[in-house]
């Protein structure tokens, strides 16, 4: 029976496959339905096929507005927490220092904490504070939330490294900068963009905090999920759409760069 | 056998002794640390003890709360929504098992058999990220939308009947049920078990495998006394890293379930956001915590893995 047979050898690749499937299939109906045309405020039906939205993405109000918003919150905690990530990353690599296991524990439970609960917590304390909710409230609680995953990006990288490189330079008269950035940096650079990409990816898409520490500010997840409850206009799914092929391009474009180099060193 | 299990070799190529001996300032490690941990001492620890002292606070919102010990809290909020803490790890425990029983597959398929396609796949299991799990975790309305196919599909097989009897669905409806939330919660926290897996199955080596073949072990046998023991360490991280988030998620619950699907993450964010009774969410949220932290640590434990960061 060799169809059995075939079944039982590839039996795990079906099964992969099948998951993979389950994985997409939400980014299917998201594109599919960027070009539906509703009748009623949801988009949850197919009526007929319309380029209504993708002509005109800002179409709904605030939308583009809470698009931004959540760029520029995005960008900001990417570069803060990839900063205050990689020193720390360098610090428990490269150095003794007391307090180890604190520093470490410190950096584990954010990432092993349920949302809401530092959510709810930090809102206790901006509260307390009197703190006024909004744009800078949000960037805070995103570089706390962020800096964890940047560590841990960027310590797999630099403890992978050789040592011997960096000894090799300070033998050959480079100065400690020197050192680190013609030397040091570059090689830690690859783990340093993943962290970054990973921050930028969570604070982008972070809603369970910024809904409790937001105050009026409106980012995108927090624009959808108000949609969820008074009508989902039809642009989400072209933002949703646009936002998934540029991801794809941006890390095959990324991947072809890295082969090239590979290429060329070869 | 048994030799196997308990000490796995040494695959991973070692790192090389990453201390050599120092010859800058001793005190580079605390400038280095001080600015990142000095912003989670303030915007993590910190709140952490404020919320602590808000839960034991009595007052109302127009006359100012007050610490006074209340400890009655705790028990008032146990006591009014068990419901909603049962469902969480209920809810949680069961979309783990299955993002475990869906994910495997796949981290495998990855690993070991897509060949020249392992970047594509990979590349199509973290893209879904960048599109918002907000509008994605909509998309489910639409696919299990009644009348629908897959709801139709699911009758027609008699799953339905099965889910049904089992509590887990109503009639002839998914969504709004038990099912459509945890389907929810296993889509959305899918990626974060088959990157775990897939870190540690890749470290496999290969030649592991063909031994277990020429020592006449079934494809089965070796994948249960080679592959899924050396496995371990990213199936431990993956279960935690599923089942944190999920325990204290309330998006799927809200989107897609009722009001008789809420987990304690709906009560926290309602208590908090709309009937501002914060010493009762602050409670709600610590015993969510503290319970989140001892079964992770009794899990981790057992499972004898150290290595999670």
């Amino acid at each position: 029976m060799p169809f059995v047979n075939w079944l039982k050898r590839n039996l795990v690749v079906l099964a992969g496959l099948l998951t993979l499937g389950y994985l997409l299939l939400p980014n299917i109906i998201v594109t599919v339905f960027s070009f539906n045309k509703p009748k009623g405020r949801f988009n949850y039906e197919w009526q007929q096929f319309s380029l209504d939205a993708w002509k005109d993405p800002c179409g709904v109000s605030d939308l583009c507005g809470s698009l931004s918003v959540s760029l520029q919150i995005a960008f900001w905690a990417t570069l803060g927490a990839t900063l205050l990530g990689t020193l720390i990353a360098f610090a428990l690599v490269r150095y003794r220092f007391r307090a180890r296991g604190a520093v470490n524990s410190l950096i584990f439970l954010p990432m092993a904490m349920p949302e809401v609960v530092m959510a709810a917590s930090l809102l206790t304390l901006f509260l307390n504070m009197g703190a006024q909710l909004g744009f800078w409230t949000i960037l805070i609680a995103h570089i706390m939330f962020c800096l964890s995953f940047v560590v841990t990006a960027v310590k797999a990288r630099v403890m992978s490294m050789d040592p011997k490189l960096e000894e090799a330079a300070r033998d050959l008269y480079a100065g400690p900068f020197q050192t680190f950035f013609r030397v040091t940096l570059p090689i830690a650079a690859p783990g340093i963009a993943a962290g970054a990409m990973l921050a930028f990816a969570l604070s982008f898409d972070d809603f369970i905090i910024t809904n409790f520490n937001a105050g009026s500010t409106v980012t995108f997840p927090m624009f959808v999920w108000g949609s969820a409850q008074r009508g989902t206009p039809v642009q989400i799914n072209v933002i949703g759409t646009a936002m998934f092929v540029v991801a794809v391009l941006f890390v095959l474009a990324s991947m072809a760069v890295g082969n090239r180099r590979n290429r060329q060193k070869a | 056998m048994s030799t196997l299990t308990e000490a796995p070799p040494p695959l991973a190529p070692q790192a090389p002794d990453p201390r050599p001996p120092k010859r800058r300032g001793r005190w580079t490690p605390y400038w280095l640390l001080l600015p990142g941990i000095l912003w989670l001492i303030v915007f993590f620890a910190l709140p952490m003890i404020y919320q602590a002292s808000t839960s034991v606070q009595t007052g109302s919102l127009e006359e100012g709360y007050k610490v006074t010990w209340h400890f009655a809290a705790y028990w008032d909020a146990l006591s009014a929504y068990w419901p909603q803490f049962v469902r969480s790890v209920l809810y949680a425990g069961t979309a783990t098992i299955l993002c475990l029983l869906l994910g495997y597959p796949l981290a495998y398929l990855i690993a070991f058999r897509a060949g020249r396609w392992r970047n594509l796949i990979m590349i199509l299991v973290i893209a879904p990220f960048f599109t918002s799990f907000l509008i994605r975790t909509l998309a489910w309305k639409t696919i299990l939308a009644d009348g629908g196919p897959v709801v139709g599909a699911l009758n027609t097989l008699h799953v339905l009947d099965v889910t049904n009897w089992l509590g887990w669905t109503a009639g002839d409806r998914v969504l709004a049920t038990p099912l459509a939330v945890v389907c929810g919660l296993t889509y959305n926290f899918l990626p974060f078990m088959i990157l775990p897996l897939y870190t540690s199955l890749e470290r496999i080596d290969g030649r592991l495998h063909e031994a277990a073949g020429d020592l006449y072990a079934r494809p089965w046998t070796t994948f249960r006394k080679v592959t899924f023991p050396l496995s371990m360490p990213g199936v431990v991280s993956g279960t935690l890293l599923t089942f944190i988030p999920a325990a204290g998620d309330y998006v799927n619950a809200d989107l897609l379930g009722s009001t008789d699907t809420r987990m304690v993450g709906n009560v926290i964010q309602t208590q908090f956001l709309r009937v501002l009774d914060y010493p009762t969410a602050a409670a709600l949220s610590f015993i969510l915590m503290a319970a989140i932290l001892l079964m992770v640590t009794l899990y981790i434990r057992r499972s004898g893995t150290e290595d999670l960061v």
